[in-house]
Parts: structure tokens; sequence; C-alpha cells
């Protein structure tokens, strides 16, 4: 922001000097007048201007900063305290605050928003920064005119940056597509169909149907598309592959902590659900205390605080639950699926009570919002990434507790002969207590990254609770390695049959497949050790 | 017998107020008129409708401190059907069975209503539904306060349509898999296609409730809109799986300048849960929004605000629903001069409320309310810009024009037609 309103104010300087009729001092003022419809007439007026000192005013407008004063002049509003802190739209001169409601903020809707982005986009096709230029172009590629030609020719000469050079240049073929001698516009072909991208594949499917245009050119235009087609075929598939290891990461994430308490120790914890959602409302107050007590900019560093925060919250509350309710119910597994069933319940309700029952508001950190396009129509989310690394840390995390560590290898003592580790010496008790601990830690964890990408609700529990047990039981009872394959296969199969059968059919068909394959398979795909197998 | 009910309701009273749920007062059963508040307040759908609850007993609070209705207390029996369906049944027959309660306010879900219907029927109970909801019903025991199809579901499509909507020519029709989104997505699709929409720029998709991974669906959307039509999404999608779908909207970069999605499930009270700062422009249809600005709907964001102690709480549109109904009711009470239910009714017809979002609403005989529409665009702050609205109040249609089977029946319950689905009136011949 600081940089652009110096940049504005050099531009000032430069411009100012000849102040004669200004069409600019005309036009602002109108952002304030009339229906939508108006307005981004006039916002396409200011674009076509040409003129910098625009850019302030219609990025206000898009922020929804730029207000009506009483005397129906315009101006910049930025909110400070109770009232509004008020700069000139054109000079950025200060023109002293005011009470919030003596100003009106001007309204857009979608149609304006369009219009200023196009506006802000020939604007600031030459601005010093190369974002604004990349976004500037990308618009341009959007709405080819010819008039956007000369810009686009003086634009290319002088960029340097390879990413907005690329943007420029499929800008400038989108636009010598409609103008030029057949020649240039072959050329302009021939130059897009190295895209991958389905704007440029819609653009060239207009030629190649274009009733006036000549035949090599229509044929150009048809090879082009084949190849573009072919290429986002691939990227297509890419796509559902990498959406296929996300669903399976969050599966396994949702499950690993149960592959423990369930698979390493037997419990059927139907309270496990209840264990991620603390482990999200954990999220959800770390974020708050960031957000009260330190500055904004640190606000975004609650995730990497949330996480053990999480742990901590939701291994106390198993250890709490093993302790005083579970440790009374080993060997029966009817009772312990009642008794935390009736556990998550409560802490449902609990929650609710403290809460309230509408949504809490976890926003993701500026870091995981958004994602790129390695390729044309293959787009990677940030926080969907960020999640399938952080769900292999965490596995590979486990791992290395469950087989490197004294702990670790008491766990596996107790799993696999509780009587004769007794015997040698273990504490069981305290290892069961600590291993439930582990896995509703680890289910805390995994409620810190479900928070990133769907609800944070007293229910969030339940919506991962049969996902859950399905993953532990179809890997293998027991075995992390079978947890981790049991979570991508059905994520991959999941997302691999859900463009073809629909959401609905697609999960009753996952279910019917694992139902058929337990039958077959009973243990899973990575069969148990230990004695609790064989019991 | 009497006195084992009243002691049941002494105790759902403590429960109320142990629970921290509010002011229901203690009274004496002889000097009440009893209101059935009939919410989840557990399970899935307590996220919604635990608000809802808030409302009518903030209501209640509100009469009572104006000096009670026909010179009694009002005391609101609140009961938790658990977001369980069957429970819903139950627990209304409890309700006027047992409480005797004069009217009930309840209701989410189209399924919750279509199981309580037969027991306000059988008992000749009154029930008023505060949500918009698909149509095609009318009974004689239920007054309907939120939209009608034609009250939300196709003018946000006509506006869409419009220049100032973006002139969208291809539509994505997204819904949770039961009753509401599949007929309005069946009165929808009827409609685009009598205004020209061909079956190939029209695509409908359905998931489950609760549906949490929504990369395939958002990234068929783009891929649907990036045939080179303006393209929008008309979301019917319901309860939970909102924030991961609106999540993976943001993450996914769709703009609304892009690909608008109109929503008609999602208000200020969903936004709550969403950091909406990259959903700027997204749209909903509702027939009240919290920034509608008048003195009515200052007075009712107060009062809302002050009762539940929390200066950041929203209102929304079934709030306000609740509101014009439960007013409607204690005037139509007034002048029957009793809380007898086939008084009341009568007093209900034509019955008219100043409503917060600035027009008079007003109950028709179709049992179903005339209020105006609205189309909202989401702001950074989790509030809506209103960015069109009708000129005045829009009559409910019970029944849609559009589905062939519904748009001969007519919906009337007063004489000669006294039917929520008939061809004929009832009493032709003795109309002549």
């Amino acid at each position: 922001m600081i940089v652009m309103f110096r940049f504005l104010a050099c531009l000032w300087f430069l411009l100012a000097a000849p102040a004669f009729a200004d069409p600019l001092a005309d036009l602002i003022p109108k952002l304030g007048r009339g229906g939508f419809a108006d307005k981004a007439e006039v916002a396409a007026e200011l674009g076509a201007l040409g003129d910098g000192r625009a850019i302030a005013a219609l990025r206000a407008l898009a922020d929804g900063k730029l207000v009506t004063r009483a005397d129906g002049s315009v101006a910049i509003a930025e909110p400070a305290g109770e009232g509004v802190k008020l700069a000139h739209p054109l000079t950025g001169a200060d023109l002293g605050t005011s009470a919030a409601d003596t100003v009106e903020r001007i309204r857009i809707n979608n149609r304006l928003r369009a219009a200023i982005a196009a506006a802000l986009g020939a604007l600031q096709i030459f601005s010093p920064n190369p974002e604004e230029r990349l976004a500037a172009a990308r618009e341009a590629a959007k709405a080819p005119t010819p008039e956007l030609a000369l810009a686009l020719d003086k634009a290319l000469a002088a960029e340097t940056v390879p990413a907005v050079r690329a943007a420029l240049r499929s800008a400038q073929a989108a636009v010598q597509l409609s103008v030029g001698t057949i020649e240039q516009r072959i050329r302009a072909v021939e130059a897009l169909s190295a895209a991958t991208d389905p704007q440029v594949r819609n653009l060239l499917r207009q030629v190649a149907q274009a009733a006036e245009a000549p035949a090599e050119l229509r044929a150009a235009a048809e090879t082009a598309l084949r190849s573009i087609e072919r290429r986002l075929q691939l990227a297509g598939l890419a796509e559902i592959l990498f959406q296929g290891v996300s669903l399976g990461s969050v599966l396994l994430l949702a499950a690993i902590g149960l592959a423990i308490t369930f698979g390493v120790m037997g419990v059927i914890n139907m309270a496990h659900g209840e264990m991620i959602m603390i482990g999200a409302y954990t999220a959800f107050v770390v974020q708050e205390i960031f957000r009260a007590y330190l500055p904004p900019d640190a606000v975004d560093l609650y995730l990497p605080a949330a996480v053990p925060a999480a742990f901590l919250a939701a291994a106390l509350v198993g250890i709490a639950l093993e302790r005083g309710v579970i440790r009374f119910l080993y060997g029966r597994a009817l009772e312990t699926l009642l008794a935390t069933w009736g556990i998550s319940l409560m802490l449902q309700q609990a929650v609710r009570s403290v809460f309230g029952a509408p949504n809490k508001e976890v926003a993701n950190p500026a870091w995981m919002t958004g994602g790129f396009e390695p390729v044309g129509g293959f787009f990677v989310a940030y926080n969907r990434l960020a999640i399938v690394v952080f769900c292999f840390l965490v596995l590979g995390a486990i791992a290395l507790i469950l087989r490197r560590t004294a702990f670790g290898l008491h766990v596996r003592a107790v799993t696999q002969n509780r009587d004769m580790a007794k015997a040698m010496g273990i504490p069981v008790a305290r290892i069961d207590a600590l291993t439930f601990g582990l896995g509703s830690g680890i289910a805390g964890m995994a409620g810190v990254a479900l928070s990133q990408i769907g609800n944070v609700s007293p229910n969030l529990g339940q919506i991962y609770i049969v996902d859950s047990f399905m993953v532990v039981v179809f890997g293998g009872v027991g075995s992390l390695l079978g947890t981790l394959a049991g979570a991508m296969t059905l994520g991959v199969i999941n997302k691999l049959l859900e463009p073809v059968a629909g959401a609905v059919l697609g999960k009753i068909v996952v279910l019917a497949a694992i139902i058929v394959f337990i039958q077959r398979r009973p243990r899973g795909l990575f069969a148990p050790r230990g004695r609790a197998a064989e019991g | 017998m009497v006195k084992f009910g009243d002691k049941i309701a002494r105790l759902g009273v403590i429960g109320a107020l142990a629970a921290g749920l509010g002011a229901a007062q203690p009274a004496l059963a002889q000097g009440t008129i009893k209101v059935g508040v009939l919410h989840s307040l557990s399970g899935t759908m307590a996220i919604s409708e635990t608000t809802l609850k808030d409302t009518i007993l903030m209501m209640v609070d509100d009469v009572n401190r104006k000096g009670g209705l026909l010179g009694k207390k009002v005391e609101a029996v609140v009961v938790d059907p658990a977001s369980n369906w069957p429970l819903f049944a139950e627990k209304a027959r409890e309700l006027l069975a047992k409480e005797k309660v004069a009217a009930v306010f309840g209701c989410w879900t189209s399924v919750s209503r279509k199981s309580v219907l037969p027991v306000f029927e059988e008992l000749n109970g009154l029930l008023f539904y505060p949500v918009q909801y698909e149509g095609e019903e009318s009974s004689r025991n239920v007054f309907y306060t939120g939209a009608a199809p034609n009250q939300q579901a196709i003018p946000a499509v006509e506006y869409l349509m419009s220049k100032d909507g973006g002139e969208v020519k291809r539509w994505v029709l997204a819904g949770t898999d039961y009753v509401y989104p599949r007929t309005t997505n069946k009165i929808l699709e009827a409609f685009l296609k009598a205004k020209g929409v061909k079956p190939e720029d029209i695509m409908i998709n359905y998931t489950p409730f609760g549906h949490s991974d929504w990369q395939t669906i958002v990234a068929d959307i783009k891929k649907f809109a990036s045939a080179g039509k303006k393209t929008a999404v008309v979301s019917t999608i319901n309860g939970d799986a909102n924030v991961p779908f609106y999540k993976e909207l943001a993450n996914a970069g769709i703009k609304a300048t892009d690909i608008p999605v109109v929503a008609f499930s999602v208000g200020e009270e969903e936004l709550a849960g969403i950091d909406t700062r990259n959903l700027v422009g997204h749209l909903a249809a509702w027939n009240y929004f919290q920034s509608v600005k008048n003195a009515d709907n200052s007075a009712f964001i107060k009062q809302w605000q002050s009762f539940i102690k929390n200066p950041k709480r929203v209102t929304n549109d079934p709030m306000e629903a609740h509101y014009i109904g439960f007013k409607m009711w204690t005037q139509a009470v007034q002048q029957a001069g009793s809380v007898e239910v086939d008084a009341v009714r009568q007093a209900m017809y034509g019955q008219k409320v100043a409503a917060p979002s600035g027009f008079v609403a007003a109950m028709n005989t179709n049992h179903h309310l005339s209020k105006p529409v609205m189309i909202g665009e989401i702001r950074g702050d989790g509030q809506f810009d209103i960015v069109w609205q009708t000129k005045g109040a829009i009559k409910a249609d019970a029944w849609s024009p559009f589905i062939p089977e519904s748009s001969k029946l007519v919906a009337d319950w007063s004489y000669p037609w006294v039917c929520g689905n008939c061809t004929a009136p009832k009493f032709k011949s003795l109309a002549n």
C-alpha cells in the first residue's frame, strides 16, 4: 500500500503541473453517483484515460473504501478508531477525520467489480510491481480488444520478468487472433498452441468455428486445439490424482490417532472424532488469543503454535478418558463402545455449551490461501498441499516414536503380550494411558489441519469417525503402513469414481467395495502381528 | 395426571435454566399461555436451530415485559428433538397433547416438517415454520413464514440473467441430496428451460449431507465454466457442508467476478463461521439482511444483541421470519380474544407486521407471507451488501407454476376454496 502511495505521489508531481481542464477530476466524483451500470461506465472511461492517478480511487472502490461525503464529493476512507480518516481520491491529501456515519460507503456489485478489474488492468500494465503487471496481462488476455495491441507491444518490449513476459505474449497473441493479416493470425495461433489453458482453448475454438475465417487459419486453429485438448486431459488426470492424495491424507490424518488407540490398543473409541474436534477448537482459541494480544502481522503464526497446543489439549482429555473410564473396560469391547459413544455426546454438548452451537471461524493464514497452477487445468491449493506434507510429517514422527524410542518399545511390548510385558517390569497401566494420550493428541493435531479446510463445529468429529474406522479396518488393524495404504487407496478411488458416479453414488460404491473386500480379507490390506490379532 | 404434566413442565423449565438456555419464566399453569419451541438443540442442525430457539425466547420475554397476552403471561416450553426426524414427531405430540401449547414455533429442515405434519393435522395444532423451503405444500395447521421458491430462487436466477447480474448463460445447480434442493432445482430447471437455456448449459450436482471434500466438484465447476459462456452456481447446499465448500472455492481462486455463487441457505449466521475476505461478491438471496437500514431493523438487532448479551451476534432471515410469525400470532390472538386454534387461524389471514426488512409482511390465505426479495453480495466483514431488491412485497406461491403437476393446484383456506391443494373450490356448489 505504502509503496503504491509513493508511486502515486511521484506520478502526481510529474503529472499535476499543467493543471488545465482535468478529465480525471471530472470523472472521479461520478463514481459516487447513479446505479451500478453508470459507475461501471465511469470505471471503463477511467481505464481508457490511461492516467495512473486513477488507480488509488479504483482500488479503494474495489476494497469498499471509497465513500461519498455529505457535500457529494468522493474520498478514500481508512478506518481510524471510532471514525474514519479521509484522503483525497486523486492527490491523497489528508482531508481530516470524521464520524463513520457522516460518510456513505459506495457499494459495488460483481459487474462493477469486473469493470474495475479491467480498468486497473489497463492502468497497471506499466506498473513497477511485477505482480500487478502479471494481473494486468492476465486481465488483458481475458478480454482481448484491438485497442490493447499497442500497449501490449510496448509493455512486452520493456518487460524482463519471464512469467510476466509469457503472460504478455499470450495476451498479445490473443489480441492478434482477431486483428492483423492472415500470416500474423496464423502465427498467433501457433504461438498460442503451446499454452495449456482453457481460456486459450476457447479463443482458438472461436477461430476454428468462425465461418468468415480463411480455411488455412481454421486448419491451424484445429491442430492447435487438438494439442491443447490433449495436454488439458493429462493435466486433468494429474489433478484427479492430486485430489485423491489430498483426500487420502485428510483421511490418514483423521485415522492415524485411531490406528493407535484402536489398532494398537484394541480400544473401540467412539469419542475419537471428538478428539479431532477438541484439536480444531484449540486452533480456534489459539487464533483468538493471537488476534487479541499480538500485532496483526503475527496472527498468521497462530497455526504452528496451535499444533502443539492441540496435541496437549487432546492428549490430556484422552489420558483423563483412559484413566477415568476406559481402563475399567479393557477386554469388554461392547461396553467400551457404548461408554465412549456416551462420552462423545457429552463432549459435543460441553463444547456446544462453552462455545455456542454456530460454527467458529478459523481463517487460513495468508501463506495457506490460494494456490498455483503448475500447468493450466491442474490447480494445486496451498492449504491442501500443506495438509499432505503435514500428514506425512506426523506419520513419520509416529513411526519414529514407535520404532526408535523406549516408550515405543514398551508400547509394542504391551501390545504383543501384556502379561509378559508386565512381568518384565514395564509399567503397563502408565503405558496404556500414555499410548491413549498419544493417539488422542495426534487426533487433536489432525483437528488443527482439518480446521483449515472445513467446519469448526461441535459436530466436526462425527463427520470423520466413520471414515476413520473405515480406513483403519480396511488398511489392517494394528498396522501403521496399512493405515497409510488404506487412506491413500480410499482417497484416490473416491476421487476417480466421483466424476463418473457423482458424490453420493461414489460413496456408496466405495462402501460396498470395502464390505466385499473385508469379507475376503477380514484382516485388511496388511495383516497384523501380535497377540491381539490372534485373540 | 395434570399434576404430573405440571411437574414435567417445571422440570423442563428448570432443565432449560440449568443448561443456561435463557429466560423461561417459572409460572403457574393457570395464568399462562404456553407456546412450544421445537428446535434441535443438539445434533447436526443445532448449529442453525439454537439461534431460532433463542429468538422465540426473546420474543416471549418481550411480550411478557409488555404485560403479557390477554392478561396472561406467555411461557415458552422448550423441547429438544435433537436433529432426529422421528423424534420431532414425538416431541410435537408431547407439546400438543401433554403441554397443550397454543402454538408451536419450530423445524428447520423440510424432512422434520414433513415428519411433524401428520401430528399437527391430527391434533389440530398450529406450527410456525420460519425457513425458506421448496413450496409444494399448504397445510391448514402450518403457517409458512419463510420464503417459497418464487420469493427466493426464481428472483435470484432472474437477477443473474439481467445485465447487472452479469448476463449468466450457463448454470450449475449444486445441492445437498434431499427434498428441498431436489424440488427447488426441479423448479429452477423448468424455469431456465422456459427462458431458453439449453440442457447442455445446465449442470446439476448433488452431494450428501455434511459433504466435506469439495475438490472434485469445485474443479468440475471450473471446467464447466471454462467453456466461454458466463457461468453461475446456484447453491442449495445446506448445513455443515457449506463451510468446506466456500473454503474450497476461495482456495481454488474462484472469484465472484468469474463464477458468482448464489446461495439460498447461507446467511449472516453461516458466514460467521467462514473467513469471507476471499468470498467477496458471492451472493445470497433472502427476504431480509442484517445490513438493511431502517429503524425497525436497528431496534430488532439491538433487542437481539442485548437479549443474547453479545454485541457481535448477527441476525438472519429465519430469525426475522420467526419475529414476523410470533408478532402475527400475538396480534391474531388479541384479535380473536382467545388462543383457540381455529379462532386464531381465522384471525391470522390478512395480519400485517412492519418487518425489520423495511416492508410490511402480510399473511395470505394460502398460509404463506407476502415479503420482499433481496439479493446481497458478501462483504469482507461477513455481512451482505444489498445489490437488488423488489419494489414491494411478493406474494408466495405455495404451488409452483413451473412444475406441470402442481401448476393447476390452488392453496386458499378462505371460502369457497378452503383447501391447500385443490383444482376446484370445495364449496363450489354453495357459492352460486
